[in-house]
């Protein structure tokens, strides 16, 4: 390609990637706000809503509520999707597309008709506002995610390698425990972070099925910024980006330092 | 369920052949059960007895579907939600595009950074998200100041159509930009090359080759974006007005502010079927780069 298009180009991406990048970096300074008020920039500098949201109850519950329905999410979502694309890769091709298919559609179905279902199902069996009914909606949305992270990394496995175990005279688990799943762990545990984030950030069900005693922390965010201008939203999003942020670093850095073992 | 399982017995003559895996095939079924077995429960039983609801209440027929397409609001919200669909299916992939070219051109550590900016979205949770595109939006917001700084008059964004479709098209670029990827990083460059040797222009090379080569790239990606975008709720509920409003903001309303689970459940099931039968239709367009990953 020619230099003008290829600047051309170049500031095309650059338009895109702040396009992307935009709504995460005004957040932050938003969260030092002075004064309870969106406008940006901010007129003055102040920690005041980190303060509030360590110190308000209302935030704080919900936070903790977030957390662990999120881990008992990823744990459940972890365990039934990673079994099931085992299934799914030892069956006939034609059955395991199929039930592929199936078992991904929460992905598509619009949230609002499946939250309104859940929601009716949640009335009659007393589970609206509860743990319970929040891992079990959190984690039916969450396995597509595990599947696919995990069904990804035995695509790439290289099945002969188990038969080479085999050949070896190590026995079915033994193989399993010593070449699969150490070389498909990686998929597992970006199936594992997938449905952590699927059910930390899930709104629209958790908007149906919230009660005052169980609140998750994007109903908490949501119905804060529908009720006034409170900069506190922006020190908790600020602060899940940091947390994200130190995550992804930490996974890259192992990852990195495994490559060059 | 009656058809999975004698669907995993015709897996036996197959696993007779590989006799390793003869106890795993075996399995296979019950491996997958526990997954099948929590999507009955909370996917089917809940869109069941919406679909149930839509026909029985307040009582059984169709008056809730009449209702619904003899309503001209109802209709305009129907228009509306597949009309912003698209605007950001096609804004998506205006952007996406040439994003996910360069991205397979790029060394490997601008390549890191691509794949980052794509990526931090996702670490912002959504509904943050859209606050922040209701600050950049709003009347006095930085997108405002940038345009009033260039000589123009401010432009209403925030509560428009407009600004629905930037803020959704923000949230939904990564789902456009990662199959394109996936797609554009498996075509062999030197095919391009090829027809340059062969005396095809630029623009022709990109699209007899390229372009074709890509198609299931944009096929797979415009499907993933529109059809998340028809069931839209939050960014449309907070960046939107009156006359923005799209189809899951009615269905909310009906079912949390009116208790009016029948109209909701018939708007839900419209919503519904409009999404499966795009999928179906899309269906063998997104399934061809399964074809040409399987000529390996």
């Amino acid at each position: 390609m020619k230099l003008p298009g290829r600047i051309l180009l170049g500031l095309f991406c650059l338009l895109v990637a702040v396009w992307l990048i935009a709504p995460t970096i005004v957040v932050v300074p938003m969260s030092f706000n002075d004064k309870k008020s969106l406008a940006f920039p901010p007129s003055g500098f102040s920690w005041q809503w980190y303060q509030n949201f360590f110190t308000n109850p209302e935030w704080s519950a919900s936070l903790v509520s977030s957390l662990k329905v999120a881990v008992v999410t990823a744990v459940f979502a972890t365990i039934i999707g990673t079994l099931a694309a085992f299934g799914l890769d030892r069956m006939k091709s034609r059955v395991s597309g199929v039930l592929r298919a199936l078992l991904i559609t929460p992905m598509v179905v619009p949230g609002v008709v499946l939250a309104v279902g859940i929601y009716a199902v949640y009335l009659d069996t007393q589970l609206v506002g509860t743990m319970t009914g929040f891992v079990m909606a959190h984690t039916m949305l969450a396995v597509p995610f595990v599947i696919i992270a995990v069904s990804a990394s035995l695509e790439v496995f290289d099945k002969r390698l188990e038969t080479a175990a085999a050949s070896l005279g190590a026995t079915q688990l033994t193989a399993f425990r010593t070449v699969t799943l150490p070389l498909i762990a990686p998929g597992i545990l970006s199936g594992l972070l997938f449905a952590f984030v699927t059910s930390f950030d899930e709104i629209i069900v958790a908007l149906f099925i919230t009660s005052p005693y169980l609140k998750t922390l994007p109903v908490q965010i949501f119905s804060s910024i529908t009720r006034d201008a409170d900069p506190t939203v922006a020190a908790v999003g600020t602060l899940l980006f940091i947390a994200t942020s130190l995550v992804i670093g930490a996974g890259l850095l192992i990852g990195s330092r495994q490559g060059k073992r | 369920m009656a058809a999975s399982a004698t669907g995993s017995r015709d897996t036996g003559p197959a696993a007779a052949a590989d006799d390793r895996w003869r106890w795993f095939r075996g399995q296979a079924f019950w491996l997958v059960a526990p997954a099948l077995l929590l999507l009955v429960v909370c996917l089917g039983l809940p869109l069941a007895i919406v679909t149930l609801r839509s026909f029985s209440e307040p009582q059984w027929g169709w008056q809730n579907y009449v209702w619904f397409f003899g309503t001209p609001v109802n209709l305009t919200v129907l228009q509306r939600t597949f009309a912003i669909s698209a605007w950001v299916t096609l804004v998506c992939l205006i952007a996406g595009y040439p994003y996910a070219y360069v991205m397979t051109v790029v060394g490997p550590k601008m390549r890191l950074v691509l794949i980052l900016c794509v990526l931090v979205p996702f670490w912002v949770s959504g509904v943050v998200r859209t606050l922040a595109w209701v600050i950049l939006l709003q009347d006095s917001g930085v997108i405002n100041s940038v345009i009033r700084s260039v000589g123009l008059g401010p432009v209403k964004l925030i509560r428009t159509q407009t600004g629905v479709v930037i803020g959704m098209a923000q949230v939904l670029l990564p789902f456009m930009i990662l199959p394109l990827y996936s797609v554009m990083k498996a075509i062999d460059l030197r095919l391009l090359q090829a027809a340059r040797s062969l005396g095809a222009s630029p623009a022709r090379a990109f699209a007899q080759v390229y372009l074709p080569l890509s198609l299931p790239g944009v096929y797979a990606g415009a499907i993933i974006v529109f059809i998340l975008a028809l069931g839209f709720y939050i960014t449309p509920a907070l960046l939107g007005g009156p006359r923005s409003t799209m189809l899951s903001t009615l269905i909310q309303n009906q079912v949390l502010s009116l208790l009016n689970w029948g109209r909701g459940g018939a708007m839900g099931v419209v919503l519904l079927i409009a999404t499966f039968v795009l999928l179906a239709l899309a269906a063998p367009l997104s399934r061809q780069p399964h074809k040409t990953g399987s000529r390996r």
